[in-house]
């Protein structure tokens, strides 16, 4: 196998909260090709941006890495010092968020924000700045951009703003994007316009992208690969076509089961039983699942095997659905 | 948000538990309340007994506080004084309680040229800087402790009025009041039975948020001479009678009275702070 | 912009009419008859009428205002009755100090506790947020003239530092020539260290008063605000575009979180325009506001109306002033208008 993009090994994370420690991520395994998609889906709770704001470094101060590395290139990120990090981040490694309006500064020109990124990673001029952010707007299709760029965040559209979050992302040519539901809130023609424009640059570029989302439906449509998140566990990753055609994991088949569209009527559509495991418990269980679990079997307070953070496929479970099964 | 269910008495203990200093607080304010009903019955000395002999002695076993330039015990004035205080500043924002309250939510709940009064009246005082006001307040209508209780309602009245307002008017639309007046119920009920009870709280909280303004206000309008005359103990006009003894060092004389006013309005913001996270969590900062 | 700062300007009209009716109104609810007390005690019933007519007060009321409001337009705000001086006048001379005094409070507030709110929220549990929160609790439980007088106890009586807290300057040096009214600027522009140095020395302690009073707010909004945007989602993505952490902190964070802080200042500068008048009577401080506090003892009314009048106006113009900075750093108030 080619070196990965990013690799994400036994990541584990911890919050410390008022009401104990929470264990957000324990020993988290997988990885991303060049140009490949990945996308993360899960519950929200499940961890997916979580993992994404530790490879970042962007977690909240509450928050401890307690192991793991995240390789980007030969740099485990989660040791970097803040000044390589700071150094990377927007130059290799971008990411775009949810609810685009709020992620964007409210009293700076949307253009000035891009020329900031550009002035920082992309060796641009502070005269040149201005025209390259307006064609960055004009690549990830605002028409008038000239205009636009100096315009303020509350005068555009949410979808308008997304955009310009791309084009921020995008304005060093990472060579990798984390896109955290960077649909959700928008409307479906929108939704389907920016997914595009990520694609298009992924294909282009040669960038991966790590995906993240709590509909499968989305993940199926964009993805090359799809790791499944349950409670800060992954607990299976498959390439896209496998995963929808013989899914391993009990959780795997029961959101499946409970997405849209992979069912022909609606009242075959199921919902998950029970929530999520209380974080914060001291003893929690091997396989986080297991409450929640039609196939729970004694064997399953067992440790779970260890992944391989660099294999294409993963799976967490003592008892796995057989392969041969029927889709 | 209605006042003493088994939640918020959980929820009280939770935030008093976390943050010890409202425990502190508390226990100020029972010493505070302790010095004002039972002061003069506690202290040594007749807090007006002046003897020249004994006049500007340093703190000692005998005078703890020491005494003044008439040879009065600092220590018993000051203690005594907390009473006149306290009543100065619980008069004034009770006084403000009833007015800034009932008008805040009659223009919440009854909106229109009612609203538009109340609030003009509140912009119009909040134009002025407070004390400033105060001064001209007490100025027009005479030198007394009375017109200081009245000055300082007033300035406090925007603050009460708008916070009313606020709460009346969010709910004015509230499901239970729509309930009420479909079951026939009048406006003066509505407001007495249903707005009032759930204004209240809020208010309280707003109550012991100004008191300790209350006390800066008065003691700020007595330093200058306004109120309250001498010999009569209040902790304003003492620290402006020891505060020409500053420049040759007799620092008691002020030093003691201010102490005890800058205690007694830190408390009461600490209570204030406190009582707010109790009642409502979300304004925490 | 420009029709932010009309907009602006309009809406400060009605609070500047409430001031002028509110002003005469306290006049009215004076205790008993101007005119008689005017004319002395020894006057007869006919010339107590005839200063009552020369007064006005036997007018009807509204005709009363009248005169009252064209007085203020010719910028007459009457007679002092114990130094015979014209109000407006005196006012003028006084102001200046006053100005100086709170300005100069102010700037140093805003210079401490600026930064102290900063790094507290920048460096939650560190040892400056730690002391940013007893500040911001204790300071304002501090009352301003006693907060003075403990200043002129160890500075002026124990260590020696500070000259005995008397006026603007020491007795030996002579003002400089007025330009601003300001000792500070005058004696840059009259290029007289001597006397710069003297009138800074005065300025210190009275300033630090007011800022010790002013510094608690600020540093609680600076802090309050600062950690709220420090974790809000558009910084998170200037953190994660890499900008440097200067960066986020001044050119992101920062001029957001100081908008709250300017609304803030409306209410500080209403508390300082208060202290200020304690503080001159601490510090024997030639401003407005110990002139007030003498006429209110001599219960001269004219001088203790044209204070009022004089710091409404002053307020309401730096409010203003406030409303009009907010507008320049924040787009969405601006464009709206």
């Amino acid at each position: 196998m080619a070196t990965p993009a990013l690799l994400v090994e036994d990541l584990s994370v911890e919050f410390r909260t008022r009401g104990g420690v929470v264990k957000a991520l324990e020993r988290v395994n997988f990885h991303v090709a060049k140009g490949e998609t990945v996308a993360v889906v899960g519950e929200s709770g499940s961890g997916k941006s979580v993992t994404a704001y530790a490879v970042m470094g962007i977690l909240d101060p509450a928050a401890r890495v307690t192991s793991g590395r995240a390789v980007l290139g030969a740099l485990d990120l989660l040791q970097a010092d803040r000044h390589t990090l700071a150094g990377l981040r927007g130059r290799e490694i971008a990411m775009i968020f949810q609810n685009p309006r709020t992620a964007l500064n409210p009293i700076r020109r949307v253009g000035d924000q891009i020329a900031d990124v550009l002035l920082r990673h992309a060796n641009v001029t502070p005269n040149a700045a201005p025209k390259t952010a307006i064609a960055l707007l004009e690549s990830v299709g605002i028409t008038d951009p000239a205009r636009r760029a100096k315009a303020y965040p509350f005068e555009l559209s949410g979808g308008m703003c997304q955009r310009v979050m791309i084009a921020i992302a995008l304005a060093a040519r990472p060579s990798l994007l984390i896109a955290d539901e960077p649909t959700t809130g928008l409307d479906v023609t929108t939704q389907a316009v920016i997914m595009d424009i990520i694609a298009d640059r992924a294909a282009r570029t040669g960038m991966a992208t790590i995906f993240i989302t709590h509909d499968l439906g989305l993940a199926a449509e964009r993805a090359d690969r799809i790791v499944v998140m349950h409670a800060g566990h992954v607990v299976e990753a498959q390439p896209k076509a496998a995963l929808f055609a013989t899914p391993r994991h009990p959780y795997t088949a029961a959101l499946i089961a409970a997405t849209p569209g992979s069912t022909s009527r609606l009242a075959d559509l199921r919902t998950i039983a029970g929530g999520l495991p209380d974080l914060r418990a001291a003893d929690l269980p091997a396989c986080r699942y297991a409450a929640r679990c039609p196939r729970r079997l004694a064997l399953c307070a067992q440790p779970l095997p260890a992944l391989d953070a660099a294999q294409k496929t993963a799976l967490a479970c003592h008892n796995p659905l057989p392969v041969e099964r029927a889709a | 948000m209605s006042g003493a269910s088994p939640g918020a008495l959980a929820h009280a203990r939770y935030v008093i538990g976390e943050n010890p200093v409202t425990g502190f607080a508390f226990g100020l304010f029972v010493l505070i309340l302790i010095a004002a009903i039972l002061g003069p019955a506690l202290v040594p000395y007749d807090p007006l007994a002046s003897n020249t002999s004994r006049a500007l002695q340093a703190p000692s076993a005998q005078h703890w506080f020491g005494t003044d330039q008439l040879g009065r015990d600092i220590f018993s004035r000051v203690v005594v004084a907390t009473r006149l205080d306290l009543t100065i500043a619980v008069a004034s924002v009770a006084l403000v309680f009833v007015l800034g309250g009932l008008s805040g939510i009659a223009a919440g709940f009854f909106g229109g040229w009612v609203e538009r009064i109340v609030m003009r009246i509140a912009d119009t005082i909040m134009a002025f800087p407070l004390f400033v006001l105060a001064m001209g307040i007490v100025a027009a209508l005479g030198n007394s402790v009375t017109n200081i209780v009245i000055a300082t309602a007033i300035v406090n009245f925007p603050l009460y009025a708008r916070v009313a307002r606020a709460e009346a008017n969010i709910r004015r639309e509230a499901g239970f009041v729509e309930a009420a007046r479909l079951s026939g119920n009048g406006d003066a009920r509505i407001v007495l039975f249903q707005i009032l009870p759930n204004v209240f709280p809020i208010l309280v909280v707003q109550m012991s948020l100004t008191m300790g303004y209350a006390i800066l206000n008065a003691a700020g309008l007595s330093f200058i001479g306004l109120g309250v005359r001498p010999p009569t103990p209040e902790w304003g006009i003492m620290v402006a009678e020891g505060a020409a003894f500053m420049v040759s060092g007799e620092w008691w004389i002020a030093f003691f009275p201010g102490v005890a006013l800058m205690l007694a309005v830190f408390c009461f913001n600490l209570l204030g702070d406190g009582l707010r996270d109790i009642v409502d969590p979300r304004r925490r900062t | 912009m420009l029709s932010l700062i009309l907009n602006r300007l309009m809406s400060a009209i009605p609070s500047l009419i409430g001031v002028v009716i509110v002003t005469f109104l306290l006049t009215r609810a004076l205790p008993g008859d101007p005119a008689a007390y005017f004319a002395g005690p020894a006057a007869t019933e006919q010339a107590i009428a005839e200063i009552r007519a020369k007064l006005g007060t036997d007018r009807p009321l509204i005709e009363q205002f009248g005169r009252y409001v064209k007085d203020l337009v010719r910028g007459e705000l009457g007679q002092s009755l114990t130094t015979g001086q014209p109000v407006a006048r005196e006012i003028a001379t006084r102001l200046p100090a006053s100005a100086e005094l709170t300005l100069i409070g102010l700037m140093l507030a805003v210079i401490l506790a600026v930064p102290m709110g900063i790094i507290a929220a920048t460096k939650p549990g560190s040892a400056i947020d730690h002391v940013t929160r007893v500040v911001s609790t204790a300071g304002v439980s501090l009352p301003v003239f006693f907060t003075g007088l403990l200043l002129v106890y160890v500075f002026y009586f124990r260590l020696g530092w500070a000259p005995s807290p008397v006026g603007r300057l020491d007795v030996f040096l002579s003002p400089p020539a007025h330009v601003t009214g300001f000792y500070l600027v005058d004696s840059i522009l009259a290029r007289d260290g001597e006397v710069f140095f003297g009138a800074a020395k005065q300025l210190a302690l009275p300033a630090l008063s007011l800022s010790i009073f002013a510094l608690a707010p600020i540093a609680r909004m600076t802090r309050a605000s600062m950690l709220a945007v420090l974790s809000s989602d558009f910084v998170r993505t200037a953190r994660a575009s890499g900008l440097s952490p200067a960066e986020v902190i001044v050119t992101y964070a920062f001029r957001n979180a100081v908008l709250p802080v300017i609304t803030t200042l409306g209410m500080v500068l209403s508390f300082l325009l208060g202290a200020n008048v304690l503080v001159e009577k601490v510090f024997a401080w030639p401003g407005i506001g110990s002139f007030a506090v003498e006429a209110l003892i001599a219960s001269d009314y004219a001088p203790v109306q044209g204070f009022v009048l004089t710091m409404a106006a002053l307020y309401v113009t730096l409010n203003l002033l406030i409303d009009i900075a907010y507008g320049l750093i924040d787009p969405r108030v601006r464009l709206d208008s």
